[in-house]
């Protein structure tokens, strides 16, 4: 008989482990955000990220070994943003009527989103370079990195605020917007898009598929809105 | 499901060709998403064939994140010093940009009278 040691070496080295591990981790994050009657401070992400961060460190499992299983998961971010189609086609006619609430709240989003970020930040003290990271911490993470790389800030920083900041906005989205008395799924999903792309969008299609196809067209035209914003915005903090 | 699969992936595939030969400041899968909206558009037909695929991605999209957020644990060091203000600029930039946004999107579309 193999021990357990053996067993172990063996499995935690290849990706059948780990791509299984991810699954149960989020499974245990989706069963919880159920338990709690789908509350938005319960988030799936969150839990399943916490557990596997947990699990990596107590084994002692780089995450190059990790991402080795996980890769299959995080390939289809690709295919999925393409899906985000389907919901804007089902809902283009209440898009095509929306042009001009869109087109306002896009640049109002935005550069909301950059100004306030920079400004809260350099106000506490932090530097030029990192502030280049942080200017284009709303647009989704490839957009984000190419940004922040010409802006010479650090990729890896950048990717770390774009996903921190994708986990507010899910958090954050609806208790925010009730507070605020907003009722319009189209704004509700459209803000909560712009400011926290593909997790803010995952959080709108759980709540509403309108709110969802206005998230996944908030993200892509904020993908655009930062890439021409970040970079003046950033200027007049240097 | 197998053809719906090979839309999306042609449609990312197409998305990261233009991407790069026009070097445009969009990702592939974004523009992916552009071509799959123009497609749809050419070919009706094409949303009932998508639509099972789409149901079972985008209702567990929030999984795909994962992965990344499992890297980002791992680098929240690169945060330095820096970390409790950068959290507060993410925290407050966050909520002010989703407000700012839907109070706009709400206001635009009751002045100028856009039907919901």
């Amino acid at each position: 008989m193999t021990g357990f040691a053996e067993i172990w070496s063996y499995l935690s080295q290849g990706p059948l482990l780990w791509l299984t591990a991810t699954l149960a981790a989020y499974a245990v994050g989706d069963a919880a955000f159920r338990a709690a009657g789908r509350a938005p401070a319960v988030n799936p992400v969150l839990i399943a990220v916490a557990l596997l961060a947990g699990v990596l460190a107590v084994t002692g499992t780089p995450y190059s070994t990790y991402f080795e299983g996980a890769q299959f998961v995080h390939f289809l971010l690709g295919p999925a943003t393409v899906t985000l189609a389907l919901p804007l086609w089902q809902a283009r006619g209440l898009v095509a009527r929306a042009a001009l609430p869109v087109a306002v709240a896009l640049i109002a989003g935005s550069v909301t989103g950059v100004v306030s970020a920079l400004a809260i930040a350099q106000g506490l003290g932090v530097g030029d370079q990192i502030l280049a990271s942080l200017a284009p911490k709303s647009a989704t993470a490839p957009v984000a990195l190419g940004i922040s790389e010409r802006l010479g800030g650090s990729p890896t920083l950048t990717a770390v605020l774009v996903i921190t900041t994708g986990v507010i906005g899910a958090v954050s989205a609806t208790p925010l917007l009730n507070a605020l008395g907003i009722r319009d799924w189209r704004a509700r999903g459209f803000a909560t898009g712009v400011a926290a792309h593909g997790l803010g969008t995952a959080r709108a299609l759980q709540v509403h598929p309108v709110a969802g196809a206005f998230a996944g067209l908030g993200m892509a035209l904020n993908a655009v809105a930062t890439a021409l914003i970040a970079p003046v915005v950033l200027g007049w903090f240097r | 499901m197998i053809p719906a699969f090979l839309i999306l992936l042609s449609c990312q595939l197409a998305g990261e060709t233009a991407a790069r030969a026009l070097a445009l400041p969009l990702p592939g899968p974004v523009l992916g998403m552009l071509i799959l909206t123009a497609a749809l558009a050419l070919r009706p037909g094409l949303q009932a064939r998508m639509e099972p695929l789409a149901q079972g991605i985008l209702g567990n999209l929030s999984l795909l994140f994962v992965p990344a957020g499992v890297g980002v644990v791992g680098h929240l060091g690169a945060l330095g010093q820096a970390g409790l203000p950068l959290m507060a600029a993410l925290v407050g930039s966050t909520v002010l940009a989703i407000g700012v946004g839907a109070v706009t999107f709400a206001a635009v579309a009751r002045l100028t009278g856009a039907p919901k």
